[in-house]
């Protein structure tokens, strides 16, 4: 018992340090700093936020256009920049290896936290900002179910990002395709439709993707009675599950023949 | 107490797999000074990286009572864009030790001055190496690896960094690869050379060495 509490103690310390290492070196200490943790993806959701409003761009919803933006795109970026700072993340960071407590585990776990942070701090500050000061957004109905949803949304990030990111360092390719991939699954991932619009055949072709049904359950939250939600739970909570466990079978198997210079 | 039992390590090649270390077992007691001799790419490097945890073995266990410290004077794990502080505040935070009570000494040691709150990159390769020699030093390791040893800086800090390492942590154990035979001569207690995957050990250092230099000479 002592054991597991003193290794937690450890991993408490790795996972902090690394964070502070990873903050400073992305942000420095010059102008905002940290804070580009937020702004930058608040930049970009209030980027596409303006442009779909202004080409009312949306397909089949009568929902607030910028509501369903910023839902949208604030997922997009939570799973996208993870894997996009899981994958070919350690060959740069191999020498920390000589520190025997940080394992390439440490290094994703560390930056995952730092990408939810990031991209869900976006999220709410954009939702406040735009529900005090405008009439664009209306103040989430079922927030519980809101953050229900954002957390299955972060969990298939953070199981797509290790298993990807552990895969990246066996298979070089893996960069390469998961640069035409992802961009092929963002309009896929449910950011700019509604699954009730869809025709009733495809419905659930469009859930196989679970972050699908993750955006539907995170806007049931937050239009509740103007929203009919289509969503698959179990579903998601297997996939989310199965995923997770691959991405920690590749991560233990490269971890196994990580070799520092 | 560190102790390697039956370690096999496989490397994968273009030529297909090849065994680096084969089957070896090896125990490195508290005060020890083990040398390690073998010529290039025998696989004395990998062994020290399974010594430390750096890297797994692909069979066999490794049993660590002590805690080990990264190659000394190795500068490759510093951030380049920090200063030489934060690398100081990051690798105080892995071994759960106050920055603030190391500084002081780092900055006697390392005689870097305000350097130390400048990026890495804008040092020169020895000052670096005085900054991970220094900090090599500030965090108190039980056992200390020394692979190709104590380059670090001009002479009269060599000279300091032998002393501090030689003198001052006579106690500490030690594993060192060198090419220096009069530096194991001197400091080592043990040797134990690797010659095709085996690891064979020499309780008496002129043996070892002979060894060593009868097998591996052209």
């Amino acid at each position: 018992m002592s054991d597991l509490i003193g290794s937690l103690r450890v991993e408490g310390r790795v996972i902090y340090a690394l964070l502070m290492r990873e903050v400073l070196t992305r942000y420095g200490r010059h102008n905002i700093g940290f804070l580009w943790l937020f702004v930058e993806p608040m930049l970009f959701t209030g980027g596409v936020a303006a442009i779909w409003s202004a080409l009312k761009a949306v397909h089949g919803t009568t929902l607030p256009i910028v509501a369903f933006a910023i839902t949208g795109y604030s997922s997009i970026l939570l799973w996208r920049n993870m894997t996009f700072r899981c994958i070919g993340s350690l060959l740069p960071n191999l020498s920390l290896m000589y520190h025997r407590n940080i394992k390439p585990f440490d290094i994703y776990l560390s930056r995952l936290i730092l990408e939810i942070v990031g991209a869900t701090t976006s999220f709410a500050v954009l939702s406040i900002v735009f529900g005090v000061f405008t009439t664009y957004i209306t103040w989430p109905e079922n927030v519980a179910e809101l953050i229900a949803g954002w957390l299955l949304l972060a969990w298939f990030g953070m199981a797509l990002a290790i298993f990807l990111g552990a895969l990246s360092e066996d298979f070089e390719f893996i960069e390469k395709i998961w640069h035409p991939g992802q961009y092929l699954l963002v309009p896929l991932s449910g950011a700019a439709f509604q699954v009730d619009s869809l025709p009733t055949s495809v419905q659930h072709l469009a859930l196989l993707l679970p972050t699908v049904s993750g955006l539907e359950i995170v806007r049931e939250g937050f239009f509740g009675s103007k929203f009919r939600a289509h969503y698959d739970v179990p579903y998601v909570i297997w996939f989310n599950a199965v995923l997770t466990i691959l991405g920690l079978l590749q991560l233990r198997k490269m971890s196994r023949s990580v070799t520092p210079e | 107490m560190i102790s390697l039992h039956d370690i096999t390590k496989v490397y994968h090649t273009r030529k297909g797999p090849r065994r680096v270390l084969d089957n070896v077992s090896m125990v490195i007691e508290k005060g020890e000074k083990v040398g390690v001799l073998g010529p290039n790419g025998a696989g004395k490097s990998t062994l020290m990286r399974i010594v430390s945890g750096a890297e797994q073995p692909t069979r066999g266990r490794v049993e660590r009572a002590m805690s080990v410290s990264w190659p000394l004077g190795f500068v490759g794990g510093f951030q380049s864009t920090l200063t030489g502080y934060d690398n100081l505040k990051f690798i105080s935070r892995i071994y759960g030790q106050s920055h603030q009570a190391l500084l002081p000494y780092i900055q006697d040691f390392s005689e870097l001055g305000h350097y130390l709150f400048e990026p890495v990159k804008s040092y020169s390769a020895g000052m670096r190496a005085r900054l991970a020699f220094a900090i090599s030093m500030a965090i108190d390791f039980d056992c200390l690896i020394i692979d190709e040893v104590i380059a670090v800086g001009d002479q009269r800090f060599q000279e300091k960094s032998r002393n501090e390492l030689l003198n001052k942590r006579r106690e500490k154990s030690m594993v060192i690869i060198t090419h220096e035979m009069h530096f194991i001569r001197e400091n080592c207690t043990v040797v134990y050379v690797v010659d095709h995957g085996k690891l064979i050990r020499f309780p008496d250092i002129d043996e070892g060495i002979s060894y060593h230099e009868n097998s591996f000479r052209r």
